[in-house]
C-alpha cells in the first residue's frame, strides 16, 4: 500500500495542519518511505509476539487518593495567550453561519 | 417543527431499540491522573496543574481508587473484569481538552459483557451491557456573545480546566430489543436504577442537575416483523430522569414520522430542549468522527488480580431487587405500593426518611403522593427538591406530636421548599402550629355549636358522625390551625 496526497491530507486535516498541494505532493512519498521501514518491523515479529505499547514490563503502577496543592489561578493562566475572568479564553469555536 | 406521529400509532407499526450511554463521575478526593482536587463548584480554573493542563513533559500516574471504583461498578452490572486492559488516546481537537486527546479505553474496558435487570410497571426487563470503561473527563466551556450562552453566533470561548482529569466511567449497553411501548419508561428506570446502584456503592454522588450522572439516549425504529436495525440517533443534554423519557418518547414519534412519510432517519446527534420538549439537529455524523485511537505510552496496563477482584465482590452492596424486596415486607408495603415508590425514585428518599424516625407509611406518603407532584410541577426530579429526608422526618414527627395537621404540615413543606429553614424554624416564623388549648378551642366550639343549633340537636341525639359539620366550622374559625381530634371531643363533651 502507498500513501497518496489525499490520504496524507486527510491526515494534515484531522491533525490541523495546514498544507499546500506541493507539500502534500512532496510529503506523501517521504512518509511513504517511513511506513516501509516500520513494516519491516511487522515482518519480523510472528504470531506469538505480542505488541509493545509500553518499554517498561510494569502493571498497576496506581498513586493513592490524596489531593495535592493545584497551581495558583495567575500561574495556570500564565501561559495563555488570552484570559478573561480566571478562564482560559479562545477564539470562536464555530464558524458564521453561511 | 418537527412532524409526529401518534405515540400509539409508531408502536402499532415498529419496535424500537434503544441504546443507553452513561457517564458516572466518580467521588474520588483527586482527579484521575494527577492529585488536583475534584470538588464540584470551586472557582474556575483553581483545580488545576501541569498534568490535567497537558503541558509538555507531564506524565500522568492512574488513581488507584478509581480503578478500584471502576471494578466495583463493572461487578454491580454483572460484568467480566479484564484481566489485562489498557487506556487509548482519543484524538480530536476541541478547546475542552487542552492535549488534544481525551485519555479514555478503547477495545480494551476494564468491565464488560454485563447485565441488569428493570421492572416497571410489574414487568421485568434485561438490559444487556456492552462495556464499562474508565476515562476522563473535559474542561467546561462558556460562549461569549451572541445569543444567551449558545455556542452559535458566540464571538469566543472561557475555559475552566476544573474539571478536566476528572475520573468518569461510561457504562454503555447493547441494543435493548423488546421495549415497546415501554421504551422510554424502561430507559428511564434504567438510569433510575444505575443511578441507585452507584449511590449504594458510595463512588458517586451520581447527581444529574450537577452534571455528575449523565445519559445519551440512542434509538431507532424497527419495522415489526423485520430483524434489520434502523437507523439511530443519539440525543443528549438530558438533565433530568424525566427528561429521557421525554425526548425518547419525541424521538420515537419524530422518526416514525420521518419514517412513515417514505424518508430516511439521518444518523445524528440532536439535542433536548427541555422547555419547548422537542429535540434538535446536533452535529450530523456522516462524516464519521476519526479518533485515531491508540494506546497510551504513558500509562501501564491495569492488571487487576482475581484476588483484588474477588476482595471487592465481597464489598458490593445487596443488588437493587434483592433490597427492593426485602424493604417491601420490612416496611410492611404492598407490591403495588413499592412499585409507587420505586416509579417515583423515591426509595433512596424513603430509606433515608424511615432512618431519620418517619414511620415508612408516612414516609411513603410524603415523597410519592406530595413531594413527587410538586417535583412534577417544577419539572426536577424527586432528589433534586431542596428538602432533606431528614426534614420530612422532622415534618413527620411534628404531625405525630399533634403540633401540626396534614394540612398545616403541606404548609411546612411549601415554607421548607422556599428555603425557609428547617421545619421547627418555619411552623415557628409562620405561626402554623395548631391550637389545642382548651380555653380558645371552647369559644370557637361554643360559637359552632350556637351557629348551628338543628347540627347540635342531632348530635344530642345520639348522631355522632353530625360532628364533622361542626369540627369543620371551628377550623374555619380557626383558619385550619385547629387539632381536629381535640375538637371532636370538645363537642362530644358539650353536647353528650
Amino acid at each position: 500500500m502507498t500513501l497518496t496526497p489525499d490520504d496524507v491530507a486527510r491526515l494534515a486535516r484531522l491533525a490541523r495542519i495546514d498544507l499546500t498541494v506541493e507539500e502534500l505532493t512532496k510529503l506523501a512519498p517521504q512518509l511513504d518511505v517511513i511506513i516501509a521501514s516500520n513494516r519491516l518491523v511487522s515482518e519480523v515479529a510472528t504470531a506469538d509476539v505480542t505488541p509493545t505499547s509500553h518499554p517498561l514490563p510494569l502493571t498497576n503502577v496506581f498513586r493513592s487518593d490524596e489531593v495535592v496543592a493545584s497551581l495558583p489561578v495567575a500561574d495556570a493562566l500564565a501561559m495563555a495567550p488570552a484570559a478573561e475572568e480566571d478562564r482560559f479564553r479562545v477564539p470562536r469555536i464555530l464558524e458564521e453561519e453561511q | 417543527m418537527d412532524e409526529l406521529m401518534d405515540f400509539a400509532e409508531v408502536l402499532e407499526r415498529f419496535d424500537p431499540v434503544l441504546g443507553l450511554e452513561v457517564h458516572v463521575e466518580l467521588n474520588t478526593a483527586s482527579k484521575m491522573f494527577c492529585g488536583c482536587a475534584t470538588a464540584f463548584g470551586a472557582a474556575p480554573n483553581t483545580q488545576t496543574c501541569p498534568v490535567c493542563l497537558g503541558l509538555p513533559g507531564t506524565l500522568p500516574v492512574l488513581n488507584g481508587k478509581a480503578v478500584e471504583s471502576a471494578i466495583r461498578i463493572g461487578l454491580a452490572l454483572n460484568c467480566e473484569i479484564a484481566s489485562w486492559c489498557r487506556f487509548a488516546r482519543k484524538n480530536y481537537f476541541y478547546p475542552d481538552m487542552t492535549k488534544d486527546f481525551q485519555t479514555s479505553q478503547y477495545d480494551e474496558p476494564i468491565a464488560y459483557e454485563g447485565h441488569v435487570s428493570v421492572e416497571t410497571g410489574g414487568v421485568v426487563y434485561e438490559v444487556p451491557i456492552e462495556r464499562a470503561h474508565m476515562e476522563e473527563d473535559a474542561g467546561k466551556l462558556v460562549h461569549v456573545g451572541g445569543a444567551t450562552g449558545r455556542i452559535e453566533g458566540a464571538e469566543y470561548s472561557l475555559l475552566d480546566y476544573n474539571r478536566a482529569g476528572v475520573p468518569l466511567i461510561e457504562i454503555v449497553t447493547k441494543p435493548v430489543f423488546g421495549t415497546g411501548d415501554r421504551a422510554p419508561e424502561v430507559a428511564r428506570e434504567y438510569v433510575a436504577d444505575l443511578r441507585d446502584m452507584v449511590r449504594a456503592l458510595g463512588v458517586s454522588d451520581v447527581r444529574m442537575e450537577q452534571g455528575s450522572l449523565r445519559c445519551d439516549a440512542n434509538v431507532s425504529l424497527m419495522p415489526k416483523g423485520s430483524d434489520t436495525l434502523g437507523t439511530r440517533t443519539e440525543t443528549k443534554n438530558l438533565n433530568s430522569l424525566r427528561s429521557i423519557e421525554r425526548a425518547l418518547r419525541y424521538e420515537i414519534r419524530r422518526q416514525g414520522a420521518v419514517l412513515a412519510a417514505g424518508g430516511r432517519v439521518t444518523q445524528e446527534t440532536r439535542h433536548w430542549n427541555e422547555a419547548g420538549g422537542y429535540t434538535t439537529s446536533g452535529r450530523s455524523k456522516e462524516q464519521a468522527e476519526d479518533y485515531r485511537y491508540f494506546p497510551e505510552p504513558d500509562l501501564v496496563p491495569v492488571a487487576p488480580s482475581r484476588e483484588w477482584v474477588a476482595e471487592l465482590r465481597a464489598t458490593l452492596p445487596e443488588p437493587p431487587a434483592e433490597r427492593r424486596r426485602r424493604l417491601t415486607t420490612e416496611w410492611g408495603f404492598t407490591e403495588a405500593e413499592m412499585r409507587d415508590v420505586q416509579g417515583a425514585g423515591a426509595l433512596d428518599l424513603v430509606l433515608a426518611t424511615v432512618v431519620a424516625g418517619a414511620p415508612p407509611a408516612a414516609a411513603r406518603k410524603w415523597w410519592v403522593a406530595e413531594l413527587a407532584r410538586r417535583a412534577n410541577e417544577t419539572g426536577t426530579d424527586l432528589d433534586g427538591l431542596p428538602i432533606t429526608p431528614a426534614q420530612v422526618a422532622a415534618v413527620q414527627a411534628l404531625v405525630d406530636a399533634g403540633t401540626v395537621n396534614d394540612k398545616l404540615a403541606r404548609q411546612v413543606i411549601d415554607g421548607v421548599l422556599a428555603g425557609e429553614g428547617d421545619p421547627a424554624a418555619v411552623v415557628a416564623a409562620r405561626g402554623l402550629a395548631v391550637v389545642s388549648d382548651d380555653g380558645a378551642l371552647g369559644v370557637a366550639v361554643d360559637a359552632a355549636i350556637e351557629a348551628n343549633p338543628d347540627v347540635a340537636d342531632k348530635i344530642r341525639a345520639g348522631k355522632v358522625q353530625a360532628a364533622g359539620a361542626l369540627i369543620g366550622a371551628v377550623m374555619r374559625t380557626m383558619g385550619g390551625k385547629a387539632d381536629a381530634a381535640k375538637v371532636r371531643e370538645l363537642i362530644l363533651t358539650r353536647l353528650s
